[in-house]
C-alpha cells in the first residue's frame, strides 16, 4: 500500500493558506516546477500516523476560471495533476465571498475538504459557524481551524487521513443550473464523457465548453490526446 | 415612497450604498466582476474616489476592490442610502 499522498491547498488570497502550510510543514519544504510551468509552487511534507502528506500551496485566487496565470495554475493542478485531496481554505469572517471558490472546486473534483480558518477572529466578531450543517449541505467534510494558533490541526490531518484511506467518501454537492443549461448539459455530457473518461468530471468539462472556455479545450488536447492521435 | 433611484456605480459618491441590479458586460470581464462579488442583489459601498474619478474603490462582501471606469460604468444599482 502506498503511504504518500498529495494534498493541494486552494483558497482566496489572505485566507491563511501559507500560514497553515508553514505551520504543518515546518522546514520540510521546497519549491518545485511542474508540467513546464514557470510558476513555482511551494511544497512541503507532514507526517501523520503511518502516512506522509505532500502539501502543495496553490496560488490564492477568487475564482478558477483561468482568467489569470494564477487561476490557470491552480485550476490545472486540481484537475490535471489530480491531488489525492484538495483542501479549500476559507476565511471564517467572509464565508459568502469564500464559498464561491469552494463551490467551483466541488464541481471540479471529488476529494475535497473545506477548512474554515481564522475561526479565532470569527469568534471575536460573534460569528458562529455550524460546520455539521455545512458538511451536510456541501457533501464533503468541513473543519474549523485557526492556523495562526495551530488550533484544529489534529482533526484536519485525521480527516485528510480518512479521506485518502477511503473511510470518508466525499459526495460534493453539485449546483443545479437553469433548465436551459441543464438541457444542453444532458446533450453534450455523454459525448464529453466518452472523450475524457474518468480523467475529468464530464459535467464540469461540459459546463466549461458551454461557457466557451477555449483555454481548457487546448489544455485537454495537450494533456489527454495521445501524440499523433 | 419614492421610486428607487437607479445609478451607475461610476456615478456613486463616497458613502453611497448601492444595491446592484445589473451588469452590462459579457465574457471574461463579466465573469471577473461576478467572482469579485459584483453580483445582482449585492450591497456595494463607495469607499473612495480618486481625484479624477478613476479608479473608484468599493466595499463589497467584506473586501475593498478598485474598479476602472470601463467596469464601474457598466454596473447599475439602486441607490439605497446616502450617508452624510
Ligand atoms: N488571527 C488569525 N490570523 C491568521 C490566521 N491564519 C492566518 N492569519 C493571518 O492572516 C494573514 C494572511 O495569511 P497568509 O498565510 O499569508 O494567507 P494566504 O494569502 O492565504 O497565504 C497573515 O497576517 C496571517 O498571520 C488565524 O488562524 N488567525
Ligand atoms: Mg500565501
Amino acid at each position: 500500500m502506498r503511504n504518500e499522498y498529495r494534498i493541494a491547498l486552494a483558497g482566496n488570497p489572505n485566507t491563511g493558506k501559507s500560514t497553515l502550510f508553514n505551520a504543518l510543514t515546518g522546514l520540510r519544504q521546497h519549491t518545485g516546477n511542474w508540467a513546464g510551468k514557470t510558476v513555482s509552487l511551494a511544497q512541503g511534507s507532514v507526517s501523520f500516523k503511518d502516512k506522509t502528506f505532500q502539501l502543495i500551496d496553490l496560488p490564492g485566487t477568487y475564482s478558477l476560471f483561468s482568467n489569470s496565470t494564477d487561476e490557470e495554475v491552480a485550476r490545472n493542478y486540481i484537475v490535471f495533476e489530480k491531488p489525492d485531496v484538495t483542501v479549500v481554505v476559507l476565511d471564517a469572517t467572509s464565508l459568502e465571498r469564500n464559498l464561491n471558490l469552494a463551490l467551483q472546486v466541488l464541481e471540479m473534483t471529488t476529494n475535497v475538504l473545506i477548512c474554515i480558518n481564522l475561526i479565532d477572529v470569527a469568534e471575536q466578531q460573534g460569528i458562529a459557524i455550524n460546520e455539521r450543517l455545512l458538511t451536510n449541505r456541501l457533501g464533503v467534510p468541513v473543519i474549523k481551524i485557526s492556523a495562526r494558533n495551530k488550533k484544529g490541526f489534529p482533526m484536519l490531518l485525521d480527516t485528510i487521513d480518512r479521506i485518502v484511506s477511503g473511510a470518508i467518501e466525499c459526495h460534493p454537492a453539485q449546483m443545479t443550473y437553469p433548465d436551459e443549461i441543464e438541457a444542453q448539459l444532458k446533450k453534450i455530457e455523454p459525448k464529453v464523457s466518452e472523450f475524457v473518461g474518468n480523467h475529468l468530471s464530464s459535467r464540469w468539462v461540459a459546463l466549461r465548453l458551454l461557457d466557451g472556455d477555449e483555454a481548457l479545450l487546448n489544455e485537454i488536447n495537450k494533456r489527454l490526446v495521445p501524440e499523433g492521435g | 415612497m419614492d421610486k428607487p433611484k437607479i445609478i451607475k456605480l461610476v456615478h456613486g459618491q463616497k458613502g453611497n450604498i448601492i444595491k446592484i441590479t445589473s451588469l452590462n458586460l459579457d465574457g471574461v470581464m463579466r465573469r471577473r466582476l461576478l467572482d469579485l462579488g459584483f453580483v445582482s442583489g449585492a450591497m456595494v459601498e463607495v469607499v473612495r474616489k480618486s481625484p479624477l474619478g478613476d479608479p473608484i474603490a468599493f466595499r463589497v462582501s467584506q473586501t475593498t476592490i478598485a474598479l476602472r471606469k470601463e467596469e464601474s460604468s457598466r454596473i447599475e444599482g439602486e441607490l439605497v442610502s446616502n450617508e452624510e
